[in-house]
């Protein structure tokens, strides 16, 4: 079938099967691999995406529910030539390892800094425990977080 | 002869040339916090990892796999699959092309099962086809005529049982003789007078569970046919010529006709050293003509690698009433599964480190590690250690209950230090600061006890709104341990780098470095840059894809051996070419290998060393660990953790910290969480819905001290990082909770009902 969604801002239009999930048609279909495909079960986190501005796991999400809707990626949150200042924070601070959790991890603490732009430590973890990391332990993760809320150019 | 690589990035979309600029970072000398040269790409999304590749005409490969721990294959009916829409090819043992055996160490695996099956997972046949869904749907209807077989499960009767392997692949190669049924190595460590009686004893009997790697990025590659009869595999793995060597005699070709390409790595810890689906996606692809991609789905990569092996260990520890050591009697059963990956090293590991970092005159140590129907195990962070470490930090605590004494002291009084003779008779060198790591650890102050009411998240059972903090109690627990780092036993390691030198557009000097040293995560490729600026004296420095085609081995990133050997081999590469290029005042290309210093065979019988040195060198950790326990529910959180790591020199110290972390994660994992769950055989929580591991809640706050003891013989002084936090933690969650509970808790990860008693 025929699909037409925003995704970071430009019109796109993909065929997909019926039971594909918006996670491989970002993927395979529109040339977007950056969002990762780690447990296809919503467990943790690396497909996170914006749908209408709500974090979700696009493996949840079939490609033809998010047919004309608008859809924001890790692609697609830096913009004019700036890193969303997240990521600055996750490279800065250390937050990265293998990588492979991150794109998950940056567009969820994006969705949180967005929600709520100085939470406490208590809610970065609570906000950020459905987002598994296998490599960091996320002490740093979630220094980077704090490091992106308190908006220091470290 | 060079690879296609124009494929691989290429989707991604890249930033706006300006961020780049903006965000250059600093990437620093030996010594100095340097951001990661891949994290930008990670943060943005355009890093490629092996499942983001992509080529013109790919095909989509999928592995039918055996829903049997053991049986016997009667037929493999293929014909329905074949006609399937979309489908290109579908293989089985019949069509590999050459060695129908593969393996790390010892060539028992099938390719695909020739007649039998021996583990719930084990790949019997393949499917390409054009989308992965019809794969997946042409695999369904491949039918496999299975008689199901008696599997062994049980490790204490496997060596009582028919053999999986009557052929006995692992006889033969110097380790002792032993002909019992399914005994991949037993070994025996006997030193002093095992005999010796102390003033008191303690006794235990431990168990381990199996811990699975559970990387995040599943097993995936991309086979491409050069279209000259040989391939380019791009795939995520630990070590790219060790696969090159497995892979291409399965094939039927020359080492140089398989170029074996690092792709992106989602972590390893271990579980990328053996073989995924390099030889499956080089045979879709040979056959087909075409670009194959495999990508495991979760499930399949629970199934699909090795897992840490789970183990039972019985210890007996003696001591003078004063609280020296005298002796230590272990026994250590490790059970491999189905084929032997790098068990052999595992048993020798856990001999060689069943003691502790601790002064022991006199002990007997026996390791056995089995064949069985069970999971096949093999390499994970900190292997053979991991397990024994859980059992003598048990015992240790319980030794300084008999005695009074307070634990630290206990571990003070009796901790090795350079000059001592370890239980193999190798004495040790160099630096190892045992007593500075558990001094360090111990004087970290956690914080008080915080009152009540609070906020439940801070409470065992968390946001379940479990408990106001009724029947919550507060332990504190420590643990120390030690491991090799380095492969040992006379292995003859290497790690070869090349350096170019030139001139660039200005005439100013620019390097090109290339080392195979697989970046899995841990930040070997900031190492290496960091080294070569260090040597060359100048930023402009880039680092070359990993790849067979163009550089001799690095080795495996493992055994802690990885930031060692491609910093002894840069340092060597960069000063022959700077030797050379003030020689000759032209650009040069100089490739080095370099060598840590040799060890040697442990004797077969007795387990001492022979000739020499059996380890190259050991790391130490110490970590204190504050849990709080509901001892109603069996529920736990832990508060605080504080560890000192003998590090040698930290070489990217940023980079150090993150690897005690998530080390440490690990641990707490094996501790509190993760178990690969088993029933006949075969593996019954093959998810992230039901193999839990740590997050963002289960994870305390972590204050790391590194311990800074130059290793005479580690490049630059240093010394690999990467397992000691995973060998201690687990131990010292343990013995937390010991605190809190004052049970035995004898068995990881702990279950609720056995924190509560039932
Ligand atoms: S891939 Fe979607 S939550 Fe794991
Ligand atoms: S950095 Fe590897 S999973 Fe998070």
């Amino acid at each position: 079938m025929r699909i037409e969604l925003t995704v970071n801002g430009e019109r796109q239009e993909a065929d997909v099967w019926a039971g594909e999930s918006l996670l491989f048609a970002l993927r395979e279909r529109l040339g977007l691999p950056g969002s990762k495909n780690a447990c296809e079960q919503g467990e943790c986190g690396s497909c996170s995406v914006l749908l209408d501005g709500r974090l979700v796991c696009s493996c949840l999400v079939l490609a033809a529910q998010a047919d004309g809707h608008e859809v924001v990626t890790v692609e697609g949150l830096a913009g004019d030539g700036e890193l969303h200042p997240v990521q600055d924070a996750f490279v800065r601070a250390g937050a990265v390892q293998c990588g492979f959790c991150t794109p998950g991890l940056v567009v969820a603490a994006a969705d949180l800094l967005q929600r709520s732009p100085q939470p406490s430590d208590d809610e970065i973890r609570e906000a950020l425990s459905g987002n598994l990391c296998r490599c960091t332990g996320y002490q740093k993760i979630l220094d980077a977080v704090s490091l992106a809320a308190s908006g220091a150019d470290a | 002869m060079s690879a296609p690589v124009p494929l691989l990035v290429a989707r991604c979309r890249a930033l706006p040339g300006s961020a780049a600029g903006k965000h250059s970072l600093e990437l620093g000398r030996v010594g100095e916090s340097a951001a990661r040269v891949d994290g930008i790409p990670k943060t943005t999304g355009e890093f490629a990892y092996s499942s983001d590749l992509a080529a013109a005409g790919m095909l989509w490969g999928h592995t039918v796999r055996s829903r049997h721990a053991h049986a016997r294959i009667r037929g493999i009916e293929i014909s329905e699959a074949v006609g399937m829409p979309g489908v290109h090819a579908v293989l089985t043992h019949d069509d590999v092309p050459g060695e129908k055996r593969y393996g790390l160490e010892f060539p028992d695996q099938p390719v695909l099962a020739i007649d039998r099956v021996r583990y719930f997972g084990e790949a019997v046949a393949l499917v390409a086809a054009e989308h992965p869904e019809q794969a997946r749907r042409a695999a369904a209807k491949i039918t496999v005529d299975y008689e199901p077989l008696e599997p062994v499960v049980d490790p204490e009767r496997a060596t009582e049982q028919e053999p999986l392997h009557p052929d006995r692949p692992t006889a033969g190669h110097g380790y002792l003789d032993d002909p019992r049924p399914n005994v991949i190595r037993s070994m025996v460590v006997r030193h002093g007078d095992p005999d010796a009686l102390g003033d008191v004893s303690v006794e235990g009997v431990y168990e381990v569970g199996i811990q699975d790697q559970a990387f995040l990025g599943p097993e995936s590659g991309l086979a491409v046919p050069d279209g000259e009869g040989g391939i380019d595999i791009y795939v995520a793995t630990q070590w790219l010529h060790v696969d090159r060597d497995q892979v291409a005699p399965c094939l039927a070709l020359e080492p140089e006709q398989v170029r074996i390409h690092l792709a992106g790595v989602g972590g390893a810890f271990g579980g990328r050293e053996d073989l995924s689906m390099q030889i499956h996606g080089a045979m879709l692809a040979l056959h087909t003509g075409r670009p194959v991609k495999i990508v495991y789905g979760r499930e399949e990569s629970f199934t699909g690698h090795v897992h840490r092996h789970p183990a039972r260990i019985w210890a007996e520890h003696r001591a003078a009433l004063d609280g020296r050591l005298v002796a230590v009697r272990m026994r250590i059963l490790l059970d491999g599964g189905a084929y032997a990956s790098s068990s052999t090293a595992v048993v020798a590991n856990a001999c060689a480190f069943a003691c502790g970092p601790y002064r022991v005159d006199n002990a007997l140590i026996e390791s056995t590690c089995v064949y069985s129907n069970n999971p096949p195990c093999g390499a994970m962070r900190g292997f053979g250690a991991v397990q024994t470490c859980f059992a003598h930090e048990a015992q240790m605590d319980k030794l300084a209950a008999v005695l009074d004494i307070d634990p630290v002291e206990l571990r003070l009084l009796n901790a090795l230090e350079p000059g001592d003779v370890l239980p193999t008779g190798q004495t040790l060198t160099g630096s190892f600061p045992v007593a500075e790591v558990i001094r360090r650890a111990a004087a970290l102050d956690p914080p008080e006890p915080e009152e009540l009411p609070r906020d439940p998240l801070r409470l065992p059972g968390g946001s379940g709104n479990t408990t106001h903090g009724q029947g919550v109690r507060r332990g504190i627990g420590f643990a120390a341990g030690f491991k090799n780092i380095c492969y040992s036993e006379g292995f003859d390691d290497s790690c070869a780098a090349r350096v170019r030198l030139f001139a660039g557009g200005a005439g100013e000097l620019q390097a090109e470095v290339h080392c195979a040293g697989a970046e899995v995560g841990q930040g070997v490729t900031n190492v290496i840059l960091q080294v070569a600026r260090t040597e060359l004296g100048i930023e402009s420095v880039v680092l070359a894809p990993a790849s067979t085609a163009d550089v001799g081995s690095a080795g495996s990133a493992s055994a802690s051996r990885m930031t060692w050997m491609a910093a002894g081999a840069v340092q060597l590469a960069c000063r022959a070419a700077l030797e050379e290029r003030e020689r000759t005042g032209v650009d040069v290309d100089v490739e080095r290998v370099y060598r840590h210093p040799r060890t040697w065979p442990l004797d077969p019988e007795t387990g001492q060393i022979t000739g020499g040195p059996a380890h190259v060198s050991f790391a130490c950790a110490a970590m204190k660990v504050v849990a709080e326990v509901d001892v109603e529910l069996g529920l736990t959180r832990l508060v605080w953790i504080g560890t000192a790591q003998d590090v040698g020199k930290a070489v990217n110290p940023q980079a150090v910290y993150g690897q005690i972390e998530g080390g440490t994660a690990q641990g707490i994992g094996l501790a509190l969480m993760e178990e690969i769950q088993t029933r006949g055989g075969l593996i019954t929580n093959a998810s992230f819905t039901d193999y839990l591991i740590p997050t963002t809640l289960d994870v305390p706050p972590i204050v790391a001290e590194l311990v800074e003891d130059p290793e005479p013989d580690g490049p630059y002084g240093l010394k690999g990082v990467g397992e000691p936090p995973t060998v201690v933690s687990t131990a010292a969650v343990l013995s937390a909770l010991r605190a809190a509970t004052g049970r035995e808790l004898a068995r990881v990860p702990v279950r609720p009902d056995e924190i509560v008693g039932l």
